[in-house]
């Protein structure tokens, strides 16, 4: 799916699809080991795997413990799913569970 | 009214309170905002609820000692900073003081894709570190609708936002929601459902083309409250909510008097003008001299060491002490050395509360002990009469308080309603006189009546009120059987009089003139009389020694004929006799 064809104009080179040496850097933010938390973990992990395989990398900021983190990215929601890279920046709020949207939201498929 | 609101209520019964530091609005609500709840400040836009939020916050913050967290949905902080700027509010040193906090909250839908469960838990993880790094007291969230514009999945929210506010309690801050104003409900997202605890609207109305600010407190759970419409506005430090004192009747009143600086009105008063800290109604039409009886009473007062203050709506100071001066008051000297000070603005300037609010603040700051204002009609056009009525009670109660002595002139126009149109006014006045025109012989003249003087036997006489460049005078006017006559119809009657006088007095001379020379003429003839009648009475005598002689001589020459004849005694007596008939 790395050749999936995103939505030109949005990008910051656009018609360009995610390059194969291109590392994705994704946030997850949790406050505890709530169920939602849980959930959204584990659906990020499945659809990671299935349309990045190996480029992407996973980091969790659980705000329990660090919550001066919640600032910078203006997190609100809980669970809240931050693109870093590649630019721009793009929020996903919820499980995860929607996967459609979840793809959409990550321009991992252009909206229908 | 709100007089309750005056009296402390018993502690008892007292719920916490969180004093908010907005002026006047801490009185109404018995001490604050509820300690530790959250507060709804509802509103339409631009009706001041953000001004409100932050008030609330830097005085709890200067004025108080707590801390604040000001949540931003819409502004970010350096906007929110540059906005409140203008009331004199520098949020950056709060800041660096670490009394307040400033946290923008950003949301923007179009960058939230929403996939599933969520929660508003970072939300409360970074009010959480707000509070817990200033050690806050007092939170702020404007506005918490943009919540509702920015994330999708309603019922998520609302459950989210029951749940925020109960957390806002167990915190145990005292919390400042503001909402946007909704069509039906107080807000358009029905927020009031879960703050409970106190509801405040605010209002800003467009009267006649004046906006008027109003604030309402619609609920005070577990406390009495105000529910009356106060206005307000936020002026150049801040919000200011009226009425700043709300008085009962209870002001203490002194006894001392002060001059009109009419001498002879002053003896209409009983002799020695109105009392102090009296309310003073001066109504008249057009062109009968209102300002200058104000501007003599305030000449007096300050040349007496008064501080006096004169608000104008009418005319520019420079153009009252120019034509003051035409009369023979000098002002300027006195507002040189500070006794007399005008404020002078448009009543159509601002809404009506607004001109109180400037002349409560100017009253403040110079504590006059007199207050003049001119005209108090142009406030009244600037709002209704419900309206305008309270607002002039507001103000007598308030100088009443402060023991000011105030002066209201009141423009009434032509016809016979004049006395109509000021019974809201006048029942509130201690003093009221009126200043009439007489038309007449091509002329029109002022007169004045006191038509009421509380509490002094005052004189119920019109009199005739005249205008000279050395001052204003006022003499009798002239009542006779053609009525009451002034100005020139007065001078008329009394040289018609004077002459007519005069003609009696000459009249009477005369006649005494002509008595005297009739007396002296009856004396001439007695004296005249008498010295016939002496002559008379004389010649009588004579007559008689004449007669007698003549017998005796008769006599003795007819003895002596007789003797001489030898005739008897007999003869020479019949001759006699007939001698004394030939007489």
């Amino acid at each position: 799916m790395s050749t999936t064809k995103t939505r030109a104009g949005k990008r910051a080179q656009p018609g360009r699809g995610p390059a194969p040496a291109e590392i994705w850097k994704l946030r997850l933010y949790v406050a505890g080991q709530t169920p939602k938390s849980l959930a959204a973990l584990s659906n990020l992990k499945k659809i990671c795997e299935t349309h990045l395989s190996d480029r992407y990398r996973i980091e969790v900021i659980d705000l329990v413990e660090q919550p001066q983190l919640s600032r910078g990215d203006q997190i609100l929601a809980i669970p809240t799913l931050v693109r870093k890279l590649p630019q721009p920046v793009r929020k996903i709020i919820g499980d995860l569970s929607d996967t459609e949207r979840v793809l959409v939201g990550l321009d991992l498929r252009s909206a229908r | 009214m709100k007089i309750k609101r005056s009296n402390p209520l018993p502690p008892a019964i007292l719920l916490p309170r969180c004093p908010t530091g907005i002026q006047g609005l801490d009185e109404i609500t018995g001490g604050g905002l509820p300690r530790g709840r959250p507060t709804l400040v509802c509103g339409g836009a631009g009706c001041g609820k953000t001004l409100f939020a932050s008030e609330f916050l830097v005085r709890g913050a200067t004025l108080y000692g707590e801390p604040g967290v000001f949540v931003a949905f819409e502004e970010t902080e350096a906007e929110l900073a540059a906005n409140v700027a203008s009331l004199g509010f520098n949020l950056e040193s709060l800041v660096r003081k670490k009394l307040l906090l400033l946290e923008h909250v950003h949301i923007e839908r179009s960058e939230i894709h929403v996939t599933g469960e969520y929660d508003l838990e970072g939300l409360f993880v970074r009010l959480d570190l707000a509070i817990r790094s200033i050690g806050a007291k007092r939170v702020v969230l404007d506005t918490l609708e943009a919540l509702f514009a920015g994330l999708p999945n309603e019922a998520i929210l609302r459950s989210e936002l029951r749940r925020l506010f109960r957390w806002l309690k167990d915190k145990g801050v005292t919390a400042v929601v503001t909402a946007e104003r909704g069509d039906e409900e107080f807000t358009r997202e029905g927020l009031e459902e879960y703050v409970s605890d106190c509801v405040i609207l605010l209002d800003h109305r467009v009267n006649d083309q004046i906006a008027t600010r109003h604030l309402r407190v619609v609920k005070y759970r577990g406390a009495l409250h105000g529910t009356n419409e106060f206005p307000f506005l936020i002026g150049a430090d801040g919000l200011s909510v009226l009425p700043i004192t709300s008085l009962g009747l209870i002001h203490k009143v002194p006894t001392g008097r002060i001059s009109t600086g009419i001498e002879r009105l002053d003896s209409m008063l009983a002799g020695h003008g109105f009392f102090r800290g009296s309310s003073i109604l001066l109504t008249g039409t057009p062109g009968t001299g209102k300002t200058s009886v104000a501007a003599c009473f305030a000449q007096a007062a300050a040349r007496r060491g008064d501080r006096v203050i004169f608000f104008s709506f009418e005319e520019s100071p420079s153009q009252i002490i120019r034509n003051m001066r035409s009369i023979g008051l000098d002002l300027e000297p006195l507002v040189v050395r500070g006794l007399l000070r005008f404020h002078a603005a448009r009543p159509t300037l601002c809404g009506l509360e607004m001109h109180l609010a400037t002349m409560f603040k100017e009253i403040q700051e110079f504590r006059p002990s007199v207050v003049v204002v001119d005209p108090i009609t142009s406030l009244l056009s600037a709002g209704t009469d419900v309206e305008t009525k309270g607002m002039v009670t507001r103000l007598i109660d308030f100088l009443k308080g402060n023991q000011v002595t105030s002066l209201f002139t009141s423009l009434t126009h032509g016809g016979h309603s004049l006395q109509q149109s000021e019974i809201a006014m006048s029942s509130l006045m201690d003093a009221w006189l009126l200043l009439q025109d007489m038309e007449g012989n091509g002329e029109r003249n002022r007169v004045l009546y006191v038509l009421k003087a509380r509490g002094m036997a005052h004189s119920n006489q019109v009199r005739e009120f005249l205008i000279s460049n050395r001052g204003i005078d006022l003499v009798d006017a002239y009542i006779g059987p053609n009525g009451v006559l002034c100005g020139s119809a007065r001078a008329a009657q009394a040289a018609r009089e004077k002459a007519e006088e005069l003609n009696a007095r000459q009249e009477a001379a005369r006649r005494k003139r002509e008595l005297q020379a009739k007396r002296d003429t009856l004396d001439r003839q007695i004296v005249g009389l008498r010295s016939e009648y002496e002559v008379g009475a004389e010649e009588l005598k004579q007559i008689d020694r004449q007669v007698g002689t003549k017998t005796r001589l008769l006599g003795t020459e007819r003895t002596e004929l007789g003797r001489l004849r030898h005739a008897d005694v007999s003869e020479a007596v019949r001759v006699l006799g007939r001698n004394g008939m030939k007489k």
